[in-house]
């Protein structure tokens, strides 16, 4: 069975306030993608662009940037799924290659934050829960996070300074990432002293809205081979997706699309959970990530609080997690995300991680979650 | 009542389930139950998603719960900043169901436990809107 590739990934710096329009921020991204690899513009088949819309001004903005990189007249759409867009992009591109559809596609994230006012951001914000019965409440996601939090404390017994152990990773390993927003260490003190957002979660369990684009080029194995000497196979995926209200929830101590997603992309990568050399998991905030450790299998339900204690999941440790600061350090600019995580897997496996490389890396995991556990999306990639 | 009478900002204002501001104004709080396969919904919903009947009737709770998660919110989405700290609260009702709602600013924070017991009540707000929150039992 043929097998489909990674060849080619690209990102820009992520950060506040790029001050370049969202064209031009995925044009970055693109031409960083085709760096040191051999394929022309012309060469790709199709290409799936990624975001959220509710902070896009361009209506359809596929058109666009296919238009602005060179790409038409070949086939190109709108793929979303908040902030897992790229990863359902790369799910779809996956597809595509795999049916004999289109050879080589590429799957451009991009989200400019700052495209709109931080009133509209506000309003927004209101907007991600369930409109009919949740929204009239005033809730945001750090809130959804939150619950999950503080349900997670009163059945494991997971502390404030567990939360923030994740955070203090983060800071570590954000300093060799030159792409990340923000670049600098953090205390456990000035964790635990921050302010509150959403109790238990205080300033620094959150990650910050950013502008950023990714790319990530896909190719069939047979064309893999003539574009680059180090591809990455894509050997799993899996995706499902939960309810968006809160009320239809069973699991309040984890997220069952991202259990399901992963026992999927396990399934079909024919490998289990210590098979993992490395992992980016979706730390939008740091609840998720301690989360996701147990959700993915590299500890058990409850666990995860344990984990990042005893320093599991630095490079060294069982489990190497998000060596490139993750979301809570680099920026959440929404549908960049998924592909800058794929991004981070792709150089640890091609051995081009610098100074964050696991040593002998040969199966990296992507966790890339929409919303508060509403789309689960994991991703393994194979050197 | 339109349903855009419901909390303290609604978003949408037409629904098959409408009738449920009605009902919240009477001081019941209503939840739906599917004629066909006898499964109850909160929030009520027209349509049951495990037969697709569209055969529902009304169904009062007894507003009796138990706190299952919560989270005090110290920044808010537009319309909410003058509230700010308001906790937000999932709980566990006795028919099985779940309701999302803000606990009453009576409860203070220090005394709120995940599985103190609650009691769901209609509230009215300010400009003839209506809600419901969870106060103690």
């Amino acid at each position: 069975m043929m097998s489909v590739a990674i060849v080619g990934v690209g990102q820009t710096s992520f950060s506040r306030n790029c001050g370049v329009s969202i064209r031009e921020l995925c044009f970055e991204a693109f031409r960083d993608s085709l760096e040191d690899i051999n394929l022309m513009v012309k060469e790709i088949d199709a290409s799936i662009v990624c975001s959220a819309p509710e902070y896009d001004k361009q209506r359809s903005p596929a058109g666009l940037i296919s238009e602005y990189v060179g790409l038409t007249p070949k086939p190109t759409f709108y793929a979303e799924s908040i902030c897992s867009s790229s990863s359902i992009g790369v799910k779809v591109g996956y597809s595509f290659i795999k049916s004999g559809l289109h050879d080589i596609v590429a799957v451009i994230g991009f989200q400019k934050m700052s495209e709109i006012s931080s009133a509209e951001v506000q309003e927004r914000m209101g907007r991600g829960a369930d409109i009919q019965w949740e929204s009239p409440f005033g809730t945001m996601m750090p809130a959804g996070y939150a619950m999950f939090a503080r349900a997670h404390m009163q059945k494991y017994g997971t502390t404030g300074e567990q939360l923030a152990k994740v955070k203090v990773k983060s800071g570590k390993y954000s300093l060799l990432n030159p792409l990340a927003m923000y670049r600098r260490e953090v205390t456990l003190e000035e964790c635990l002293k921050a302010r509150v957002i959403a109790s238990p979660l205080k300033m620094f369990d959150c990650c910050a809205n950013a502008d950023g684009a990714s790319c990530v080029i896909m190719a069939s194995e047979e064309k893999a081979k003539k574009i680059t000497d180090t591809p990455v196979w894509v050997a799993g995926i899996g995706a499902a997706s939960d309810t968006l209200s809160t009320t239809g929830r069973t699991n309040l101590t984890g997220l069952d699309c991202a259990i399901e997603a992963g026992r999927q992309a396990y399934k079909m990568a024919r490998i289990e959970p210590e098979d993992v050399d490395v992992a980016e998991v979706h730390d939008c905030f740091t609840i998720a990530e301690i989360m996701a450790y147990e959700n993915l299998g590299f500890c058990k339900p409850g666990e995860g609080g344990k984990l990042i204690e005893e320093s599991q999941t630095y490079i060294g440790g069982k489990i190497p997690v998000n060596v490139d600061g993750g979301l809570l350090s680099k920026g959440h600019p929404i549908g960049a995300t998924g592909g800058s995580q794929i991004r981070t897997i792709m150089l640890q496996l091609q051995g081009n991680a610098g100074k964050t490389q696991v040593d002998g890396a040969e199966v990296g995991l992507i966790h890339n979650i929409g919303g508060i556990g509403l789309y689960g999306n994991v991703t393994i990639l194979r050197r | 009542m339109s349903f855009d009478k419901f909390g303290k900002i609604s978003y949408i204002s037409e629904s098959k389930v409408a009738d449920f501001v009605k009902y919240l104004n009477e001081g019941k709080i209503m939840a739906t139950r599917c004629n066909k396969c006898g499964k109850l919904h909160f929030p009520p919903r027209a349509d049951c998603p495990d037969d697709l009947s569209t055969d529902m009737k009304w169904e009062e709770l007894s507003g009796r719960c138990k706190l299952l998660t919560y989270t005090t919110a110290h920044f808010a989405p537009t319309g909410f900043k003058d509230d700010v700290p308001y906790t937000i609260a999932l709980a566990q009702c006795e028919e099985g169901v779940k309701a999302y709602a803000l606990l009453s600013k009576d409860i203070d924070e220090n005394e709120i436990r995940i599985g103190m017991k609650l009691q769901l009540i209609p509230i009215r707000l300010p400009d003839n809107r209506i809600t419901y929150e969870l106060q103690k039992a």
